[in-house]
């Protein structure tokens, strides 16, 4: 088997072409697949235009000053600002300037914030009923994928200055019940302050002059301090209440599967498993298929090599190769991403395990099909959907169709070794099951190809 | 009192199905020490398929061979060699699995042979369909057996490529190797061979001398001018 192992290394030296696109193919396919999936989308271009005059983006709520400014912040970190020119153009113009971005496709959206918003958010404090601040978003929905993308974008970076500044109007609103109960000054735009005397204030007052009444007036003035007895203790309990309006549900996040594996290093572990399965199966299917097509095979095993050391012997050499690969490979995406290397030990028996089925299932499928390109155009179609099945998150389908996707995914390579990569590189679970069901795919296809092979001559 | 000769090649009623249709029924084939037997019929008569039998490469639903397939050298119809790599290292490469002594010095040794010592460092991807042939014949001879079969051994090759192989196989048979081959051209067969078999449908219908297919042909009323014409009338006057 040594001489046969050589031979195919010397002849895959001499085929630099193949062996180039052996390793470039998948290697750039992986790392496509990785990063496409791990990278969100650009960032949406929108045209921000904020009327609010200059030196009046502060209010105050509750005594303190809040600049509205500060809230522009997250939006812009979501969106890439498009430049809109105000210069010398009055509200509406410039209003018009900001929705012919969106217009000529310059910008996917345009969001614009009105003259007043400032004022109106103010006047949320006061009784004055001038109605909330609005913003104006204006998007193009041409490209539906693009229109819920900037929705959802600008929907969630509003919610969250929302969120701010309620709590800041909160806070305002709670030391507002706190004048009520102990009494005190409220600072109010537009005023010089509002005196108000409290219930506690007015309590004492009231038990100041009880003595003085008759007894009547002094059973009614009772009345009015057990009210105020009552209101200030209710008034306590409401303090609670009201925050927790402010953020009624609170998220706690538990990850019941796969672990707390990034984006990022999921991608990793992705790429690797789609590098091996394509370099294996390809390597696999095609090197036993070319013992036919060089009318070798026959030559061999007539008493030279048996049938199980040849499958033994191409399976062994396209997971030695692709280990290899793989190997290579991941210490090429270490530069990019962090990746832990002292689980190294972990990563070599997932890479062998993964390699070792694929390479069974790669000779069972040249044993099938007995041509090079045959082989190869199955191990492809085979591939591909083999990697989408194996991605199909709970959920997403109905059930019934993830269960036949886990069944399908169960009984190829790819989803174990994906677990078993992702397991050693991100620790996101145990190895031994992974490496266990790839060690049972193997035998399966080792035999698979076993009985393929009677018919191979 | 005289000692029997045993003969180095021995096939006794080999049978072989493919499906409905029956490949080879009940063969009996011999060949002597240093003999060269001569399979001729028309195709699908089953020639390859018993050669493919004696050497090991499929298995016979019936029937038995005297010698296993290690003892028996083979030459296949279509030259089975690694495009990729040169002369030497197909020859080098299978002395190594055929576990011969010393691999380097029979490579030379093929080499010198198969007159192919200049071309030895040539990709065998690389070389003409005669000298693919030649190195062919010579991965057959490896093993160093005393029984080689030969599947069309020149089919496809220019009449002086034919030369060349012909001259090479006769050259083993004069060493006492017996050679059993296949062909479709009869001139061949008759001016090679000692012994000629004719299959058809799976059959042996002739076995003899050359010579005597001719006069086999008279005997039923036919006539020929030459070893060919009497193969055809014979083949006729049987039916085929």
């Amino acid at each position: 088997m040594r001489w046969l192992l050589l031979k195919d290394l010397r002849i895959l030296r001499r085929s630099p072409a193949l062996v180039a696109l052996l390793i470039l193919y998948p290697v750039v396919l992986s790392v496509l697949i990785g990063f496409a999936l791990s990278a969100g989308p650009d960032k949406p271009k929108v045209a921000f235009v904020s009327l609010v005059p200059p030196g009046e983006t502060a209010v105050e709520v509750g005594g303190q000053r809040v600049d509205l400014e500060r809230y522009q912040g997250p939006l812009f970190e979501s969106i890439e600002r498009v430049p809109v020119d105000c210069e010398g153009k009055t509200a509406l113009q410039c209003e018009q300037a900001a929705i012919d971005e969106v217009e000529s496709g310059e910008a996917l959206a345009a969001v614009i914030i009105p003259e007043d918003f400032a004022t109106r958010l103010g006047g949320l404090q006061t009784l004055a009923l001038s109605g909330p601040p609005t913003i104006k978003v204006v998007y193009n929905a041409d490209d539906p994928v693009k229109a819920a993308y900037v929705e959802d974008t600008l929907r969630a970076r509003l919610s969250e200055a929302n969120l701010a500044l309620s709590s800041r109007f909160t806070e305002a609103g709670l030391s507002y019940l706190d004048r009520v109960v102990d009494g005190g000054t409220i600072d109010a735009p537009g005023t010089d302050g509002i005196k108000i005397l409290g219930l506690r204030n007015a309590e004492r007052i009231v038990e100041r002059v009880r003595s003085s009444v008759t007894p009547e007036q002094r059973a009614e003035l009772d009345r009015v301090i057990r009210f105020s007895q009552l209101a200030r203790e209710n008034l306590g309990f409401s303090e609670p209440l009201v925050r927790s309006l402010r953020e009624p549900i609170r998220v706690e996040q538990v990850a019941l599967d796969g672990g707390d594996t990034s984006l990022s290093s999921f991608a990793v572990a992705l790429a690797a498993a789609v590098s091996l399965m394509f370099v294996t199966l390809l390597l696999a299917a095609a090197a036993l298929a070319l013992e036919r097509e060089e009318n070798t095979f026959a030559r061999l095993v007539r008493g030279l090599v048996s049938r199980t050391s040849l499958l033994l012997e191409k399976a062994g050499l396209a997971a030695l190769c692709s280990f290899a690969i793989c190997l290579a490979m991941l210490a090429g995406l270490g530069l990019f991403v962090d990746l832990d290397w002292a689980r190294l030990p972990l990563w070599l028996p997932a890479l062998a395990a993964g390699g070792l089925a694929f390479g069974t299932l790669g000779v069972a499928v040249g044993a099938l099909t007995r041509e090079v390109r045959a082989a190869s155009l199955l191990c492809v179609m085979l591939a591909l959907p083999l990697t989408f099945l194996a991605l199909v998150p709970s959920g997403s389908v109905e059930p019934a169709v993830y269960d036949a996707a886990r069944f399908v995914s169960a009984l190829f390579p790819f989803r174990p070794t994906l677990d078993a990569l992702d397991a050693a590189l991100n620790d996101s679970g145990g190895l031994a099951g992974p490496l266990l069901h790839l060690a049972a795919l193997a035998v399966a296809f080792g035999a698979l190809a076993r009985v393929a092979l009677r018919r191979f001559v | 009192m005289t000692t029997a000769i045993e003969p180095a090649l021995v096939a006794d009623g080999i049978a072989k199905r493919f499906g409905t249709r029956e490949a080879l029924r009940g063969v009996s084939l011999r060949a002597d020490g240093g003999e060269l037997v001569a399979l001729v019929g028309p195709n699908g008569a089953g020639k390859t398929t018993l050669l493919s039998i004696l050497a090991g490469i499929q298995s016979a639903d019936a029937g038995n061979v005297n010698r296993p397939p290690r003892d028996i050298g083979w030459v296949p119809q279509q030259t089975a060699l690694y495009g990729k790599l040169t002369v030497a290292e197909n020859l080098r490469l299978f002395a190594r699995l055929e576990k011969v002594e010393d691999p380097n010095a029979t490579v030379a040794e093929m080499l010198a042979l198969t007159g192919l010592d200049e071309r030895a460092n040539d990709l065998a991807g690389e070389l003409s369909g005669g000298n693919r042939q030649r190195v062919n014949i010579a991965l057959g001879l490896l093993g160093r057996q005393d029984v080689l079969l030969l599947d069309e051994p020149t089919a496809a090759l220019d009449p002086r490529q034919r030369a060349r192989v012909w001259e090479f196989v006769l050259g083993l048979a004069a060493r006492g190797t017996t050679v059993v081959y296949s062909t479709h051209d009869l001139q061949e067969a008759a001016r090679h061979a000692q012994r000629v078999v004719v299959l058809a449908d799976g059959e042996v219908l002739f076995e003899g001398l050359p010579a005597t297919l001719g006069d086999e042909v008279e005997r039923a009323g036919g006539s020929h001018t030459d070893f060919e014409e009497a193969f055809v009338a014979f083949l006729r006057q049987r039916g085929h």
